[in-house]
Parts: C-alpha cells; sequence; structure tokens
C-alpha cells in the first residue's frame, strides 16, 4: 500500500504543480538586438560561428551546432546537436549568456522555450545575396558590440564579393548550371529559385538550368532535359556523396549537355551554400570552374 | 498467415485463474513503482546540471535562491521542459501500449497494433495536411480549430482508417485476420501515398520540420499541447478498461461472446473510436514512435496471462515507463544534442519483435 501511496503521491505532486504553474511569473525573454552579457555565446548555425571567428570574437563560444564545422578549431566546442532538431534544455545547458540562431532554427517548440528563458535570443535572418551576408556580418557585430569591427569586416567582404563577382561580368556565354541536392533513389532532387544553390550560382555569373519552382525538389526525367544544363554542380561531405558514374547513368542527365561533356564540380558544402566570410572565394572557385581562363581577375 | 486466436482466460493455463489474478495484481503493483520511478528518473535526467529536486524543494518551500539567474534557469528546465515532457511521455507511452492490447484483444491477433495496421499512417496523413496546408487550402479549418487542428485531423485520419480496416475486413460479423492485415498494409500504403504528395508539397522549412516529426520525439512537449491532447488521450484512455471484460469474451469468438451477453458491436465500435482517439492524439504530438503498441502487451501476456482486466492497465503502466526511460536516453546520450525517440523504440523494439516471429514459429505460447 505504501507503494500505492508513494505513486500517488507523486502523481499528486506532479498535478498540483500543473495547477499552480499558470502563477509561476514567465521569464524576461527580451529579444534584444545587443546582449548584455557576451561571455558566453552559443553559435547556431555554420555561417553565424565562421562569421564570429571572422571577426576574432570566438572567445565568447561556448556551443555550436552541427552545421557549423568550420574553421576547424569550431569542431572542439560542444555540439547542441541539427539546427532544426534543437534541444531547449541541450542549449541550456552549456549555460549560454546569449543565443545567436541563424534563421530557421528550431523546431518552433524549442525556440519559444529558449525565448522564454532569461536567456537573450538572437535571430539572424539569410539572404541568399550579397546583401544577406553585410547583414548577417552587421547584426553579429552589433550583438556581441563590437559594431566597429563588423563595419570594417563587411566593408572588406563588400569589396571582395564585389570584385569576385565582377570577374565574370564580361563573360557572353552564359553557363546553364543544375544543382543537384541528392540523388537518392534515381530520383534528382534539384534547387529552384530561393535556395541557397540559385544564389551562389548568379553570383558565380552563371544560370540556374531550372525555373518554375521554388526550394528543393524532385525533378522529372524531361524537366532535366528541358532544363539543357551545361554543368552539374553538387556537394562534398554533406551526406552521402553523389557519385559522378551514378549520376551520369541517369538517362536524362546523360543526355544533357553536361552529361555529354561529364561536367560536374562538387565543392564543400558549407563553403559552397553557407552566404558567410568564405563566399568571396567560393564564388571565385565556382566561376574558374565553370569558365576557366575566362575569368578576369 | 494461420488464423490463431488467444487462448481466453480459461484455455491452455496450467495455472489457476485465482493464482494468476493474483499474481497479475502483483505485477501492477511493481510496474505502479517502476512508473514511479521512471518519472522521477526522467525528472532528474537531461542535458543539463539542473537539479529537479532541489527545484521543486525550492518551490514547495519558497525558498529564496542564491542565484537568482541560474535559479530561474533551472526553474525554465524542469518545469516548462522536463515536467511536460514526462507527462506526455507517460501519456503518449500509455495511449500506444494500451491501444495496442485493445487491438490486439479486438482482432484476436497478438500482432495487431495501430502501427502495423495503418492507423498511425492514417493519423500522420491527417497532421501532415494540417501542417503543409494549414495556411492555404486548410486555413479555414486552422483558424476555426487553432492549436485544436493538428490533433483533431490526426484524429479523423486515424478514425477514418480504422473504420475502413474494420468495414474491408469483416463479413458477415467475423473479423478474417489475414484480410486485415494485408487490408491495412494497403491503406498505409494509400495513406503514405498521400503524405508523400503533401511532403512533395511543402517547402522547405516544412520539410524538414516534417522529416524531424515523423521520426517521432517528445520534443514538441508544452503545456498548452498537453492541454490540447491531454484530455482526449485520458478520455480514451478511461472508456479501455470498460472494454476488458468484453474483450475477455470476444477472444472465445464472436457468437459467444454474443451468447454471453456482450453487445459485440458496440464494443467493437467503442474499441476502434477509443484507439483512433488515443494513437491520433499520440501521433499529434509526437510522430511516429513505433512498436511500444506490440511488444508491451506481448511482454506482459507473457508474464500475467491474456486476461484484459490486467493486461490494459498494465500495459498502461508499462508502456508509460518504457517510453520515458527510452526518452531519457534520448535526451540524455547525445547531449546537449538529442535523438529523435523513435530511433531509440524501433532500435531496440525491431529485434524483439523479430524474436516475438520466430517464437510463434516454433511453439505458440500466446
Amino acid at each position: 500500500m505504501c507503494v500505492v501511496f508513494r505513486f500517488r503521491s507523486a502523481l499528486a505532486l506532479m498535478f498540483g504543480v500543473l495547477l499552480a504553474f499558470t502563477a509561476l511569473p514567465a521569464g524576461a525573454g527580451e529579444n534584444t538586438a545587443v546582449f548584455s552579457d557576451t561571455s558566453r555565446i552559443a553559435s547556431i548555425g555554420g555561417s553565424i560561428t565562421e562569421i564570429v571567428y571572422a571577426l576574432g570574437e570566438e572567445g565568447h563560444l561556448v556551443a555550436r551546432d552541427s552545421t557549423s564545422s568550420f574553421p576547424q578549431a569550431a569542431l572542439k566546442l560542444p555540439n547542441v546537436g541539427y539546427m532544426r532538431a534543437l534541444s531547449p534544455e541541450g542549449v541550456l545547458s552549456v549555460n549560454p549568456s546569449g543565443i545567436l540562431a541563424l534563421h530557421g532554427s528550431g523546431p518552433k517548440e524549442a525556440v519559444d522555450v529558449l525565448k522564454k528563458s532569461s536567456v537573450p535570443f538572437i535571430e539572424v535572418p539569410e539572404r541568399y545575396s550579397r546583401e544577406g551576408i553585410l547583414e548577417k556580418i552587421r547584426i553579429i557585430g552589433k550583438a556581441l558590440g563590437v559594431d566597429a569591427k563588423a563595419e570594417k569586416l563587411a566593408t572588406e567582404m563588400d569589396a571582395k564579393l564585389k570584385s569576385a563577382e565582377k570577374q565574370t561580368a564580361s563573360i557572353k556565354e552564359r553557363k546553364r548550371i543544375l544543382f543537384v541536392l541528392s540523388t537518392q533513389g534515381g530520383k534528382i532532387l534539384a534547387a529552384g529559385s530561393d535556395t541557397a544553390g540559385d544564389g551562389i550560382i548568379k553570383l558565380a555569373g552563371a544560370v540556374n538550368a531550372v525555373d518554375g519552382f521554388s526550394g528543393y525538389k524532385q525533378m522529372s526525367d524531361e524537366a532535366i532535359v528541358t532544363a539543357r544544363p551545361d554543368v552539374i554542380l553538387t556537394m562534398k561531405n554533406a551526406g552521402p556523396p553523389i557519385s559522378e558514374d551514378e549520376l551520369f547513368a541517369n538517362p536524362s542527365i546523360a543526355s544533357t549537355p553536361a552529361g555529354a561533356a561529364r561536367k560536374v564540380i562538387g565543392m564543400d558544402g558549407g563553403y559552397l551554400l553557407g552566404f558567410g566570410p568564405r563566399t568571396a572565394e567560393a564564388i571565385h572557385d565556382l566561376a574558374v570552374s565553370l569558365y576557366g581562363s575566362q575569368v578576369t581577375d | 498467415m494461420a488464423e490463431q486466436s488467444i487462448a481466453g482466460p480459461a484455455g491452455g493455463a496450467m495455472a489457476s485463474a485465482g493464482d494468476r489474478s493474483a499474481r497479475a495484481r502483483v505485477v501492477i503493483l511493481l510496474l505502479s513503482l517502476a512508473l514511479a520511478l521512471s518519472v522521477f528518473l526522467s525528472l532528474i535526467s537531461g542535458a543539463s546540471d539542473a537539479s529537479a529536486v532541489r527545484v521543486i524543494r525550492d518551490w514547495l518551500t519558497g525558498a529564496v535562491p542564491v542565484d537568482a539567474a541560474l535559479a530561474a534557469r533551472d526553474q525554465l528546465i524542469v518545469f516548462d521542459i522536463r515536467m511536460p515532457r514526462v507527462l506526455l511521455g507517460v501519456l503518449v507511452g500509455a495511449a500506444l501500449a494500451v491501444s495496442g492490447a485493445v487491438m490486439q484483444g479486438l482482432f484476436r491477433n497478438p500482432l495487431a497494433d495501430p502501427g502495423l495496421i495503418g492507423v498511425s499512417a492514417g493519423s500522420s496523413l491527417g497532421a501532415v495536411a494540417i501542417i503543409v496546408l494549414g495556411r492555404t487550402w486548410l486555413a479555414p479549418v486552422t483558424l476555426a480549430l487553432g492549436s485544436l487542428a493538428l490533433p483533431l485531423a490526426a484524429f479523423f485520419g486515424g478514425l477514418a482508417v480504422t473504420l475502413l480496416l474494420y468495414a474491408i475486413a469483416t463479413r458477415q460479423g467475423r473479423t478474417s485476420v489475414a484480410t486485415m492485415l494485408l487490408a491495412g498494409l494497403a491503406i498505409a500504403a494509400l495513406a503514405m501515398a498521400l503524405t508523400g504528395i503533401l511532403i512533395f508539397m511543402a517547402d522547405d522549412r516544412q520539410l524538414r520540420d516534417l522529416t524531424f516529426w515523423q521520426l517521432g520525439s517528445l520534443a514538441g512537449a508544452t503545456w498548452p499541447k498537453i492541454g490540447t491532447v491531454g484530455p482526449v488521450i485520458v478520455l480514451a484512455l478511461s472508456a479501455m478498461p470498460l472494454l476488458s471484460r468484453g474483450l475477455n469474451a470476444l477472444a472465445l469468438g464472436e457468437a459467444t461472446a454474443g451468447h454471453l451477453g456482450i453487445p459485440v458491436q458496440r464494443l467493437k465500435y467503442t474499441a476502434i473510436v477509443g484507439v483512433s482517439a488515443a494513437v491520433g492524439a499520440s501521433v499529434a504530438v509526437s510522430g511516429g514512435i513505433g512498436f511500444i503498441g506490440i511488444v508491451v502487451p506481448h511482454l506482459l501476456r507473457l508474464a500475467i496471462g491474456p486476461d484484459n482486466r490486467y493486461l490494459l492497465p498494465a500495459s498502461a503502466l508499462l508502456g508509460a515507463s518504457l517510453l520515458l526511460l527510452a526518452d531519457a536516453v534520448a535526451r540524455t546520450i547525445v547531449a546537449p544534442a538529442e535523438l529523435p525517440i523513435g530511433i531509440v523504440t524501433a532500435v531496440t523494439g525491431a529485434p524483439f519483435f523479430l524474436w516475438i516471429l520466430l517464437r510463434r514459429r516454433g511453439i505458440v505460447d500466446l
């Protein structure tokens, strides 16, 4: 009987807490644009972590997410998991004094709980363009209280990105690129508009072979043939690698100009799609892979 | 697949009914203790070093903590993260296990399970429809129902599949087990295909949410969600014990149960609606958590026999405990990140399920 009593009292305790819970004061989770305390920052999103390092403020970091794999030193930080599957207790367990999270971090419930905690939570927007990168730098700099440093970095980045874009300005024959995210089960998952893949293709002076849908979608064989890509672009180091043989074994891919010339470019996912401090170099690398000697400095 | 029925409480047992029920009572008492322990373990374990014991003690005694900021953080972790999650684990674990047991009694087959025969797929379809179409085609529904839209859609999805399945598998008052399983597979495939169409329509953000949601997780536990699905599950679970006598009689065959004065048709509908409600609500908040519905009742039949009067409450207790422990593993094993719980239950449940199948090939003592 004592057992039952104990179980019941545990239940009663739980329900008591449940009922009384409404009386608890809510946490002051004010979303400020400047962290009052920058000593312990959790960085959620690969490009955010890169920017914090580029600003030389990495001493403040106490945690990262699984998409933050650059620079090498960041790997030493505790990993709070994939940015879209955060565990609120996991994030709070590193005792952050502030959370910098890239737009799209989630799930919503986890973010709501984090915002409810007294830890300031700053969401950094993501736009796949030059202005988008500069905006990220300025927001992160402001949050960490190093506006001047951020402004300097943003100016440098602006110049670098502009010159990277200029390298392909005079090219007449624009290459058509198909960005393939995965080839699982022989199905081609390709990047449409409003994706990082689409953004980097445009910055490198090329054309996204896909039009007519946004986001990542499976493409039918006929749509691939109609898209007529000159080059297939894929990611490396992100999930299972896409093998060239498998890619060109697909008859619809094989029939395109890219298939005839077996032209496929594989680049590191974080580097290619991060839209952070390394994007200017990524644009340059992609442009050289595409246009070779036509790229002007 | 040969048609086999579970031996009734009176059949095939070496022990007398009296011994059985005494043993069952002891097991239920032990399971209550195990659940209390699991609740306690779940509350004290997590990625952070927040002490649930201290937080609850301080809160009860009104003690003023030394470090106010840290205390506020720990309070949030215990009251807003762990507690709703533990409560959700108890509700969902009990709902899945009891639904499994009731399904098995209803179809007179120990391998029937809401997941196996497509009920979960139907619930998923309903939930995914709300996630993907909630702001477009189904906007009037979501606006009218608010946070109730998702669990209700999951409920009706599950209900539709169950009713369809029953209509297909039942001819002249007899339910064919083989037909039920095959029809269940077909309906599950259809529901998954429709879910696939919705997934195709989803945008990136919804897509990623869906992927994680389908793996199953108790991570979305919040008080408002518990307020929504809690009553549905509690109501459904409290209706289940009323079925135990009827399910026991049903084990002897529908005709015999009818002669014993059991309102068979009403029993079937109550069971179906109850299971759909419990599973629908569970799927809506926690996604696809597999195997609890098969593994738990089966283990308990081995321990206390097939009498539903004991099997149902015991299933609720063990289901809740196992899911809590699985969730504790999911929350701590890769801290500060966490695993989807569906992975934990499937990794442990799938081999067990295979073991059941292997045993059935040899001796059948269910």
